[in-house]
């Protein structure tokens, strides 16, 4: 690759990254918009409704408010891994939105190796999560870091094994080219032959997300608000938004792996990637406003007991039936 | 075999939860949007606010407390403050008559002060709503206002005079003899001359004792 | 940037610190309480202040924590962040003017503290009470158990990371809070029980209303039980956790669904009948799991009854006066000499003792707060259990602490 690099595509990935950014920020109010007029209808209330109408510029005012605030560190906090840790936790993401495929045409850098990279550079977030932990001289935060490393690195493996028996399947690590062998019809997707990885991946996702019920490094009832107790303006607002990036990125990555990405019915295109994207977001949100939280060694056991076996057997399973 | 079972049994209950949510999600909310829309006058009517005097029937700006002071000693915190309104000045025959009493070494004979408070201050930030008051006031002078909307940015806002209180609120109900539906939240200080038909003064006055 | 010198060079108030040069342990420095909570055995351990402020705590307790990794090596709770000083105001004012003092001790179950106190001052001076006010009194303080029992589950859900429930249950106790505040003319901290009766009279909507609340709320609980009773994260939360075995119970005085939740059917509307209550037919829900979820499931059980006991009394109402004729006029004096009056309530035994020496005031006023024992156990309980099962064992006791620390 690296002999064709041109300046040319280094312009295009640069491009793609500023659209990110912008996508990811204009994401990350409408989900938070979202996820409070969710919360807001179960609860059987109206959720954001006084500025703008239906309150939809709620999540707008919220981020000036978030932007306007002070910074504040902790007397004792280690400013370098604190200051760090939000950075860390935000920019990283923004790479993973590069081979993210929204329709053929509309992909920031179509890698061949996406996958790989998605799952190489989402490790980061865990480091992210660890230094803020870590670095702001908190008890609290101290135990919600220790929770963040056990559960992510727990649940990366699953969350493996569910892409691995994809990739065996479709034999290929580009994203573009696993959706490009799907159908356009939902029983063409690959949902329907890999039902259990599918399953497995989404729980996996939700635990290496953070969502509730696997909310644990952040368990407010617990922890107070675990790894980011200390984080006030935006060193909060880098870890908000970084939550959201990473649901969509997982997501995303749903999609193209089981959902048949772009592909849909009628009018293949990015409003069906988008569609899905949506949908599967909407379902992580109605699972929060649910479910009660795991406990800490429930969560790992689940992951070990259940997942994992699982993963491996239906890796096995694939193989065999692709040997066939 | 029994513990696979069991195992789908666990997950179908969170299927079920999921259902139960989905379902409220499509129901309307239950929430009242204060202010654009306010609870029912009737949930508020049994409501104990604060505290007011009661006209006369016929003279519905004067109240029918008769200075007996029952009320502020009753109160546990100490919220009521009643004065008695002071004698009238006697008329030059009667201050003749004094003159005369005195010269003869008897007793004179003063006007008396008529029973009727001079000043009736009420500091609702010390108020627990007990409704003491309310029950050992001879002559029913008291009750609780259904006030429920009300707010104010300083302590001073909360301490009422009560007699400026009521001469408004019956000039109120005087200007507009139904009482508006809507009271808006109000605690102007009483000090300040509240314009006559403010629609904070006009909610009924009804005590909490009914039926 | 802050080296350990600045903070040993710290001022403090804790002597134990200046003894050996400084606080040779920074972690445990601070107010003269947490110098008390001496470091344990293990070096390794971690010394976690939950609480005063803390999402769990519901209110200001504090917990002081010793953990190990997440497991639970020793827990104290430190009580007197909400004390009011009840007992001394009880002293310094008439019987009349502390009424109000008791909807603000437990503003959960209000009306049951408005209840044990009146109840002790008519026992002392010997004031009878109309039948009907005694079924009123009965309706509103079983409707106030539900309400606190509701909000219990809410918040405890809240506790275990779940959002929802309680708005469900808000959505419900406030078809209850209408209800009482046409009896009481208040929502949360009642004062309308009064010596020789009750504040205001039920009006018919009262009686319609608590005709339609019943089935209302009835036909509601299934949807309870559905989404929380039988959720398995739920389950598998606070099943087998925070074992309270009877001997506990009893060892610590606890009482009310913690002491039901272990097996032991005490329960004062039972075990010392007052007022009307041996009229109705009721059971006394116990369960012999000893943990969370048996507590859990008595009080899910407790509203179940107290519908019951609501549907009973509200048909069987009498007619007749709501306040005594002779009822006292409200500077009464008591006359010298001492009772002792206990109501159930939603979390346990209240018990309110006066000793009178026949003066305008009571001489002492003792009381007992059922919360106070509850939490007492919390300490030897949480042994050994990780940060969320203290979470979930404390939820389960369902704390009030303007209650606790009264
Ligand atoms: S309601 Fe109670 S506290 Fe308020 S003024 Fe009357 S007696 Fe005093
Ligand atoms: S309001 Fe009633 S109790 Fe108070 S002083 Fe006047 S008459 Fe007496």
């Amino acid at each position: 690759m690296n002999a064709t690099i041109s300046f040319d595509s280094v312009l295009h990935v640069v491009l793609a990254l500023v659209g990110v950014a912008v996508f990811v920020g204009l994401n990350g109010l409408l989900l938070v918009y979202a996820e409070r007029k969710v919360a807001g209808f179960i609860q059987r209330r109206p959720g954001p409704y006084e500025v703008g109408p239906q309150g939809i510029l709620q999540a707008v005012a919220d981020a000036l408010k978030l932007i306007g605030k002070q910074l504040v560190r902790p007397d004792r906090a280690d400013p370098l891994l604190f200051w760090m840790a939000p950075v860390l936790a935000f920019f990283p993401v923004l790479l993973l939105f590069l081979p993210l495929p929204f329709s053929p045409l509309l992909t920031g850098w179509d890698v061949n190796l996406g996958l790989l990279l998605i799952l190489a550079f989402a490790g980061f977030n865990v480091l992210a999560l660890l230094l803020a932990g870590w670095g702001s001289n908190n008890k609290y935060g101290l135990l919600g870091a220790a929770r963040a490393v056990a559960q992510s690195v727990a649940y990366e493996i699953p969350l493996l094994l569910a892409v691995l028996a994809i990739a065996f399947q479709e034999g290929t690590l580009s994203l573009s080219s696993i959706v490009a062998t799907q159908g356009s019809m939902p029983w063409q997707w690959n949902i329907a032959v890999q039902p259990l990885a599918f399953l497995i991946f989404l729980i996996s996702a939700l635990g290496e997300t953070n969502r509730a019920p696997f909310d644990l490094p952040e368990a407010e009832s617990e922890l107070t608000a675990g790894f980011h107790t200390e984080y006030s303006g935006m060193g909060f607002g880098m870890f908000f938004l970084a939550e959201y990036a990473n649901m969509i990125v997982a997501c995303s990555v749903c999609t193209v792996l089981f959902l048949g990405g772009w592909k849909g019915p009628f009018l293949d295109g990015a409003w069906w990637f988008l569609a899905k994207v949506y949908a599967l977001l909407l379902a992580m949100m109605w699972f929060r406003w649910t479910f009660p939280r795991v406990r800490f060694d429930q969560l790992l056991n689940l992951n070990w007991r259940w997942l994992l076996p699982l993963g491996v057997l239906n890796l096995l399973a694939t193989a065999f039936v692709m040997k066939l | 075999m029994a513990s696979i079972f069991r195992t789908i049994a666990d997950l179908w209950s969170l299927v079920v939860g999921l259902a139960i949510t989905g379902k409220e999600f499509c129901r309307p909310g239950v929430t009242v949007h204060y202010p654009r829309a306010e609870v029912t006058p009737e949930s508020a009517a049994s409501f104990r606010g604060p505290i007011e005097l009661i006209g006369l029937d016929k003279e519905p700006a004067k109240p029918r407390c008769i200075a007996c002071m029952l009320c502020v000693s009753a109160c546990p915190s100490g919220c009521i403050a009643v004065t008695r309104a002071p004698a009238p000045k006697p008329t030059p025959e009667e201050l003749k008559a004094i003159a005369e009493a005195e010269a003869r070494g008897e007793k004179p004979k003063r006007p008396a002060p008529p029973k009727a408070p001079g000043t009736w201050t009420y500091d609702f930030s010390l108020c627990s709503l007990c409704g003491s008051c309310v029950e050992v006031c001879p002559v029913d002078s008291i009750g609780f206002s259904n006030d429920i909307y009300m707010v104010g940015t300083k302590r001073e806002d909360f301490v009422f005079d009560q007699l400026a209180r009521l001469a408004r609120k019956a000039a109120a109900r005087k200007a507009e003899p139904k009482p508006a539906a809507k009271p808006a939240p109000s605690a102007a200080p009483e000090a300040a001359p509240a314009p006559a038909a403010s629609p904070s003064e006009t909610g009924a006055a009804t005590p909490a004792s009914e039926a | 940037m802050h080296s350990a010198d600045t903070l040993r060079s710290r001022p403090t108030s804790c002597p134990a610190a200046s003894a050996d040069g400084g606080c040779a342990d920074d972690q445990i420095a601070g107010d003269g309480y947490t110098c008390r909570f001496e470091r344990g055995a293990r070096p390794e351990s971690l010394i976690l202040n939950m609480g005063p402020q803390h999402p769990s705590t519901h209110g200001v307790l504090r917990v002081l924590l010793e953990l190990d990794g997440e497991y639970i090596v020793r827990a104290e709770p430190v009580l007197g962040y909400l004390h009011r000083m009840h007992e001394k105001m009880a002293e310094v004012k008439n019987p009349a003017q502390f009424m109000p003092n008791m909807g603000r001790v437990d503003y959960l179950h209000a009306l049951a503290w408005n209840w044990a106190y009146v109840g002790a001052v008519e026992k002392l001076a010997g004031i009878e009470i109309p039948e009907r006010a005694e079924y009123l009194r009965v309706i509103t303080c079983e409707l106030n158990r539900i309400s606190s029992h509701l909000l219990w589950w809410g918040a405890y859900l809240l506790d275990l990371g779940a959002f929802t429930p309680i708005m469900y249950a808000f959505d419900d106790r406030e078809m209850l809070l209408d209800l009482l505040q046409l009896m009481t003319g208040s929502r949360l901290t009642y004062s309308s029980f009064r010596f020789g009766g009750v504040y205001t009279d039920a009006s018919p909507a009262f009686v319609q209303g608590v005709r339609q609340f019943v089935p209302h709320l009835r036909s509601r609980l299934p949807m309870y039980t559905a989404l929380v009773t039988e959720n398995i994260i739920l389950r598998r939360r606070i099943e087998e956790v925070g074992v309270i075995p009877p001997d506990m119970v009893t060892r610590y005085g606890a009482s009310g669904p913690v002491a039901r939740g272990s097996g032991i059917a005490y329960d004062v509307r039972r075990a010392e009948p007052y007022s009307v209550y041996d009229r109705f037919d009721y059971e006394i829900p116990t369960r012999a799991e000893q943990c969370s979820m048996a507590r859990y499931m008595v009080r899910m059980a407790e509203i179940e009854q107290s519908l019951r006991i609501i549907e009973q009394a509200i048909d069987s109402l009498p007619e007749g006066e709501h306040m005594h004729p002779k009822a006292p006029k409200p500077s009464f004096k008591l006359p010298a000499g001492e009772s002792y009056f206990a109501v159930e309530g939603a979390r346990g035994k209240i018990g309110v003792w006066i000793a009178s020496d026949g003066g305008k005031t009571p001489y002492r006023v003792k009381l007992r707060a059922p919360g106070f024992s509850n939490l007492a156990l919390f300490a030897e309980c949480a042994r050994g259990t990780l940060l969320a099962d203290a979470v979930a064992i404390l939820g389960s006791l369902d704390m009030v602490i303007p209650e606790i620390d009264r």
